[in-house]
Formats: C-alpha cells, structure tokens, sequence
C-alpha cells in the first residue's frame, strides 16, 4: 500500500521510543498489547489444558457403568472445575483477551489501546484469580457444586468446605479482569481507529469484539452481585436466599442466569468476528451483505439479555412466562441465521481456497447449526421441560460452546500464527489435526443427544448398567481421547512450525485487513505511518496518505467518521500493574479465611498501590 | 421419553420427532451449502449473482425461520404446553405428594396415613396431581415416560400431572444436581389398575405389627433414631419410612433390589453403594443384620 514517503530513520527512532525490556522483566511490566495479548493466549491455553484433563477423567470414570475410577466427590469436584474452567479461564479471556488483545489495535490501526497499564492489570488479575480458584484444587477443597452453583447446594449447610468460597471470591476477582479489558476494548474501537475508518468500514471482527465486550460490561454486575450476596450469606450470616430467612432460592437463579446467557454469547461472538475475518480472505471476495452481519453480530448481543429464564423453564414460573421467554429465544435466530448464510453465500460466490482456517470454519457452521437447531428444539418449552438437566442439554451447549466457539479459535490460531510468529505452519499436517479433532468433536458430542433422551442425568459421578446408556457413552470417551489427539497433534505442529516453517512475510493469505500491512511479527509500535483508510478492505483498496506520530503515541478519531481529533500520549511499561493485582490476591484470600479486617487493610494497599500508578505521569520522550 | 405412557407425553414425543426431521433438513441444506462452495470452488460467482446470494440469505436466514419458528412457537408454547401443564387438583382424582430429599424421595397421600418411599403408585388412566416440595436443597422430578420434569424447591411448591395411560412401571430418577449421591436418588413409578391401587393404598395405610428379635434389634439399635416404622416407637423421619418396605421392589432410591440379601449388605455398609450418604455404616454384627433383615421382611 502507498502512504506518505516516511523519513528513512522513523522506524528505528520509534523503535527506540518503544521497546521494552528484554527477559522476565519486560514481560512484568509489560504494557504492550501484543504481549499481553500472547500471555493471555498461553495462560487461558494452559487452562483450556487443565479443563481438558478434568474432562477426560470424567469421561474416563463415565466410560461404563459403575465404574471407580472417581468416587462422588472427586467427580463432583472436576465436573465442576470442568465447566468453571472452560467459561470463566479460557474461552472468554481466549475471545476477548487474547485474539481481541492482540488484533483490535492492529485491525483498526493504532498502536495499543486506549489504556495500556489497564490492559496490563487485566491480565494479572486474570492470572491471579485464575490460581486462585485452582488453589482450591490444590488443597482438596476444590468448588463441587456445579458451575452454577444453585443454593442451597451451595450454602454452608449444605457446603461446608471451602470450594465454593474459592469459586465465589475467585470469579468476582477474575470478573475485574473481563471488565478492564471490556473497558479498554469498547474505549479502542470508538476512539482511536486510523482517519478514514468510520464505523462503516471496521472490519466485522471489531464488531464482533464491540458486541462482546458491550454484553461483558453488563452481564457482569448481576454475576457480582450474586456472588457477593452468596459470601454474604456464607460468611456473615445473610438470608437471601433460605425462605426461613425470607429469601428465595430462585433470587440466585435470576441472577445468575441473567449473566449466565449472555455470558454464553459473549463466548460465541469472538469466533464469530474471526469466521467474518477468515472468510473474505479464503473466499477472495467481499462478505456479502456485511452491514446486516455487522448489525447481527449487535442483536445477538443484544437480544441474548431477555432470555434468561429459558434456562429455568421448570422452576414453576406461569405459562405466560415460559411463553415470554420462549419467544425471546426463538428471536436470537434470526440474526444467527442472516450470519449463517451471509457466510454460506459468501463462500458460493467466491473461489474459495480450502487452507485449514477454513476447513475449521466449515466445521464450525456444521456445529453451530446442530448446536443451534437443538438450541430452537429447547425452546419448545414441553420439550425443554423434558429434557433439560439430561445428556441432550449437554450435547446442546458442547456444540455451541465446543463446536462453535472453540473451532473458530483453531482456525484463528492457525489463520494469525503467520503474523504472530512469522512462520508459516505446515498445511499437510494441520489438515490431518483439523479432520481428527472435528471426528473427536463429533464423536464425543453427538451420542449425547441420544443418551439424554433415554433419560441419562447430567452431573451424576455414575451409572446403572441395563439402562441401555453403556454403549453412547463408551463412544463419547473414546471421541474424547481421538479429540485430544486432533488438538495435541495441532500443538505439536504450531510448536515445530515456530523453529521451523517457512518464513511467512506480512501477508502470507492475501488477506484484506489492517493487521497484515505490517511486518510479520509486527513491530512494537505496530505502524510507523498509520494508514489512511478509504474502504472496509484497505489492503484489497489501499488509499493515499497517513500520519506519522512519532513519539509514544497512537491517533485518537472521531467516532462515526474517524476524523482525526488528536495524538494520544501511551504510557511506559509499568509493575504497578502486577503489584495491584497481587494485593488483591491476598485480599481476596484473606476474606476467604474470613480475616475482613486484615482483608480491608489490604484492599485499602492495593488503591494506594493504583493511586502510585496513576500518580506517575507517562513518560515524554 | 420416546416411549411415552400418557397423552401428555406422546405430545412431547410428537413434538420432538417433528423438529428432529425439520432440523434434519436444515442441517441437510447446511451441509449441502458447504459442500456446494467446495465443489464449485474454481468457479467464481454463483447463478443469479450477489444479489441473487442476498436474497436466498433473507429467504432463508429471515423469512424461513419466521414463519417455522412462529408455527414452532404456538404449537409448543400454546398448545401442548397446556396440555401438559400442571393440573387444576379438581380435575383430578388423586394428589400425591413428593418430598426430596438428599438422595431419596418421600412419598405422601394426602388425606390417608400411607406414607413410603422411593416408590410411587397411582391409579392406571386416572389423572393424577402430583405435588413437588423439597426438604433440604433443589431436586427435580421426571418420570421420563409419562410427562415432563418438575423442580423440588425449598419453600415452593410445583405441580405435574401424571396420567399414565396403562398399567407399568415406569423408573424415574432425580435430575438436579443435589450433591454427592445425586446419581443414586432413583425412584419407582408403578401405575396399578385402580382397584389393585385401592387395595395398595390401604395396605400402606396400615400400620406394622409384625415382631420378633429384629423388631427388638431395630429398636435399640441407630436404625430408629432416623427410620420410622408405624405401629413402633420408632418415628423419626430423617430418613425414609420403613414401615411397609417389604412391599417395595427396590431399596436405596432404586439402585438395589429389595432381595434378603441386598438389603443386607446394604444395611452393612450404605457407604459402600452410596459413599456420602446420609446412612452412616454402623458396624453392626452379622447376626444381628441378619435379625433385622427378617423383620424388615415381614413389613409388607
């Protein structure tokens, strides 16, 4: 692309302005995006690894009936681990803190985002809280009474340990972390895009960010609040939710379900920016009808927070209720089918190369659509009053969850190892882990619809032969095993291809999209000119001109048109961020073991320890 | 649930074999749009164009869904949501009453003594209200063949109707995560003809006056302090009513048969089926087992 000719010496001057310290220090006081970005990349892999292995421990007891590999109780606390892990510590910090992270600045071209130090306080608290939760794992107390934690299970008559404390504390800790980086994600996307890119023109990626981290900052109060009531009454003797109190069970159940589904399209809206990104690049054309899949991407956000109750269909709520929410539900369709076949047809008019980001996207569209149609099944409230809390609802939401959010993270993974790494990964050997984890994926989910219908519970440590249940879930473990097969092989290629693949350049694809005007990997100040834009697909368009800031600065525009308003001062790397969030840490430990005053004392270091970063100025240089 | 025993149920499974085959035909069209753009993947474009790509996606992404998911939405949410509904209790000719409780279901017949265990009996082709209430935490109730599920919730009460078509035994279980032995919290649902419910029903009622030295056993031993047993000093309800256990074809929330010898070793060691349970294993001496299994034979 053609920009204003840049002075010889820039990159090498803004080289200097921003690099970082090199070794583990550079990486504590990050502030940079890109590496941020790649730390929560590999802390939410290590997760999805540990949430991996606490499901085949699962399927490894549910492989037959009356098995003894796990007794009640250690079943209960991997289940639970299981599902706690997967949302809270991977898919989401994967969709928003790693691929939004890393991407958005580039896609929109700026530098970082509109708060680096915040960004950075995301990430340690994401790490801290992630340990946190796990610590009750390590001493045997883990959380074992489901990932939605129903009272009274969850009240200490009932849950006298400290897991669910861990898990109580633990996600109102990791929920700071989803909320800063929403923050800085929703600040970027409207204020600092390259002049020239108006709303019209951000790539669909962002909208799918924007709608996610839109949803996160609202879903995320009734969550907090419900986990505070919880410790409140666990700790300090509340009522809120024992009707001898004059509280009610179902309080924690509005609550937490009025997070829990939009919770569930935040999950799903990252991978469905990257399927728009991968599409055009692989179609070699245009997304067909891409102001309605951007718009679609919003309702679905939208939409999602009048649902809730579909997920309390036989609480006893009145018929006009069920009916209420029901209709909501089938709602949600629309905007997921117009995205479907924008997809579909986008592909069927293109000449699409079928390279592995999207062979992932295709499986991604067969789940998405078997997850969704069973989804529509559940709205059918008879039906869902049926099988709800079987196998079926599980097979539901591993398509969606698995198939649908998870494939497209695989295929980005793939599709921006290229600019991340510099390397280009071996197509032959990813085609052979992509067709073994779409099998496992299927394998292992699909039975479950059957063995719901015959009447299989979820959340049972066992079960009884002679209920014709032995043969699907045998097929489910072993789908579980050729699953884990496909996604180590994955690992093992990305890890080889890193030393040893071909050098990739900054555009291997031919992809349209900001990112890849820049070096592969890219440099710490992402552009030295920032390009103007004149179209949704820059590089298939380029225009004339950009600017060049030449300090540590990025651009900050107008909001619908993205005319230029000013240049941003970024800030230096910084450890304030690590300090807070480990202050918070003992704080949160220290009210776990119910010392509140020392807790106080530590809440009160850790505003001190923020008021001392904000307190120093960003340095000029 | 797909092989229903009641008109409520042969709705839901009606309902269901209808949407599997309209989503097996979307998933089909899917499927072959995918394929589609793999097969003509040198070609570029398709027939008709962007615009005709535009307007298959509002066709099918807009239009379809609205008129099926419409049609969907009254047939499910209108109609055979109100059929399977929770009864007016006037229409019909017996209440049941079901209490949860970590890991096992009491059962009550309002306005008789009859109090049991685990398993239910009704009248076959008579309606039949079912009332749902927990005593501890949150259990749900579904007998898969005969209608769908309702909630146990502390401080609550829900209600379903059962009307089971024919004679059975149909096996219902627990299906809300309740803690430890959530997976071992069966039950038993038998619909009887309705003169063989009469005569059940007054059996239950009645109390127990068997004796002999497990009755004696049984009394001075742990076992009364949370079992009752009618027509005994024994009246604790901490645990499930035992006073007609005999007549039940199963025993530990339906996961072992009612034989001498499985409620032996039951009674020996609980925490060896059902680890975390509420019945601790007393260590009790073979022979004194063996004297309160005999008693408990005579309970019918």
């Amino acid at each position: 692309m053609t920009t204003a000719p840049a002075p010889a010496s820039a990159p090498a001057r803004l080289e200097l302005v921003w690099e970082e310290p090199r070794g583990a220090l550079g990486w504590l006081t990050t502030v940079d995006h890109k590496r941020i970005g790649l730390l929560f990349f590999f802390t939410s892999l290590a997760f999805f690894a540990a949430g991996g292995v606490e499901a085949l421990l699962v399927r490894t007891q549910l492989a037959g009936p009356n098995a003894h590999v796990l007794g009640p109780e250690r079943f209960d606390q991997l289940m639970t681990m299981h599902g706690t892990t997967m949302i809270f510590l991977f898919v989401v910090p994967m969709g928003l803190g790693a691929f939004g992270n890393y991407l958005v600045p580039l896609m929109v071209g700026a530098r970082d985002l509109a708060f680096p130090r915040l960004n950075a306080l995301s990430y340690w608290i994401y790490l801290a809280s992630g340990l946190f939760v796990y610590m009750g794992l390590f001493i045997g107390q883990a959380p074992d009474q489901g990932w939605f934690s129903y009272v009274p299970l969850a009240q200490r008559e009932f849950s006298p340990t400290y897991g669910v404390d861990f898990y109580a504390l633990g996600l109102i800790f990791a929920g700071m972390s989803t909320t800063a980086t929403a923050i800085n994600l929703v600040t970027t996307i409207f204020k600092l895009r390259a002049p020239g890119m108006s709303l019209n023109r951000m790539p669909l990626f962002c909208y799918a960010q924007l709608a996610g981290a839109g949803s996160a900052l609202i879903l995320l109060p009734p969550l907090t609040l419900d986990l505070v009531l919880l410790e409140l009454q666990r700790k300090a003797g509340f009522h809120f939710f024992d009707v001898a109190g004059g509280g009610s069970p179902l309080l924690w159940q509005h609550l937490f379900w009025l997070f829990g589904h939009p919770e569930v399209y935040l999950i799903v809206l990252p991978a469905f920016g990257i399927t728009t990104s991968i599409i055009p690049t692989f179609a070699r054309r245009k997304m067909i009808a891409a102001p309605l899949v951007a718009l679609s991407e919003l309702l679905v956000a939208f939409i999602g927070f009048g649902v809730w109750a579909h997920h309390m269909f036989t609480v006893g709520i009145p018929n006009s209720a069920l009916a209420f929410f029901a209709a909501a539900t089938l709602m949600v369709v629309i905007p997921s089918t117009i995205q479907i076949y924008a997809w579909l047809f986008t592909v069927n008019l293109g000449r699409p190369q079928f390279k592995v980001p999207l062979l992932f996207v295709g499986a991604f569209i067969v789940f998405f659509v078997i997850g969704g149609l069973s989804g529509i099944m559940f709205a059918a409230v008879p039906f869902d009053q049926a099988v709800t809390d079987t196998y079926f609802v599980v097979a539901h939401f591993h398509f969606v969850i698995f198939g649908a959010a998870v494939f497209p993270i695989l295929g980005g993974i793939f599709y921006w190892f290229p600019k991340v790494t510099g390397r280009m990964y071996h197509e032959g050997w990813a085609q052979a882990a992509f067709w073994l984890t779409f099998v496992g994926t299927a394998l292992t989910f699909f039975p479950m619809h059957i063995v719901g219908l015959l009447g299989m519970p979820r959340r049972v440590y066992t079960y009884s032969g002679g209920l014709g249940w032995d043969a699907y879930n045998l097929a489910e473990t072993i789908g579980a095993f050729v699953l884990t097969a496909g996604l180590v092989l994955m690992a093992a290629n990305l890890w080889w291809s890193r030393r040893h693949g071909p050098l990739a350049g900054p555009n291997p694809f031919g992809a349209p999209s900001l990112e890849w005007a820049t070096s592969s990997p890219p440099p710490p100040y992402n552009f030295a000119v920032i390009p103007r834009v004149a179209s949704e697909y820059p590089l298939w368009e380029p225009a004339e001109g950009g600017v060049l800031p030449e300090g540590h600065e990025t651009l900050e525009s107008t909001v619908r048109d993205a005319y230029l308003s000013e240049v941003v001062e970024l800030p230096h790397e910084s450890g304030w961020p690590p300090v807070v969030a480990a202050l918070l840490a003992v704080m949160f430990g220290l009210a776990l073991t119910s010392h509140f005053v020392a807790a106080g004392v530590f809440a009160g270091l850790a505003g001190l320890a923020a008021l001392a970063w904000l307190w120093k100025e960003p340095e000029l240089e | 649930m797909l092989h229903p025993a009641s008109p409520q149920q042969h709705d839901i499974a009606t309902l269901f074999w209808v949407m599997t085959g309209v989503a097996g035909f979307g998933i089909a069209l899917i499927v072959f749009l995918l394929w589609l753009g793999w097969a003509r993947r040198k070609r570029e474009g398709m027939p008709g164009g962007e615009r005709a790509g535009i307007g298959l996606l509002l066709l099918l992404g807009v239009v379809a869904p609205i008129v099926s998911l419409s049609a969907l939405f009254v047939w499910s949410d209108v109609f055979v949501l109100r059929a399977t509904s929770a009864p007016k209790p006037s229409s019909a000719s017996l209440t049941v009453e079901v209490i949860g409780h970590q890991w096992w279901w009491e059962v009550r017949y309002p306005g008789t003594r009859a109090v049991t265990a685990n398993e239910i009996h009704i009248p076959a082709g008579e309606r039949v209200n079912v009332v749902g209430r927990s005593a501890d935490v949150i259990h749900s109730f579904w007998v898969p063949a005969l209608n769908r599920k309702i909630d146990l919730i502390p401080g609550r009460t829900n209600r379903i109707l059962l009307d089971a078509a024919r004679p059975g035994r149909y096996r219902g279980q627990c299906y809300e995560f309740c803690g430890l032995q959530h997976a071992h919290m069966g039950l038993w649902l038998v619909a009887d003809p309705p003169a063989r419910f009469r005569a059940w029903l007054a059996d239950q009622e009645r109390d127990a006056t068997a004796s002999g030295e497990g009755r004696d056993a049984f009394l001075a031993e742990a076992c009364s302090s949370c079992h009752q047993i009618r027509g005994t000093p024994a009246q604790a309800d901490v645990g499930p009513d035992l006073t007609h256990v005999a007549s039940r074809r199963t025993i530990a929330g339906a996961l072992l048969p009612n034989t001498p010898s499985e409620l032996a070793a039951w009674i020996t060691d609980p925490q060896h089926f059902k680890p975390g349970n509420r019945m601790p294993t007393l260590g009790l001496p073979g022979s004194e087992i063996r004297s309160i299994v005999a008693y408990l034979e005579k309970l019918r």
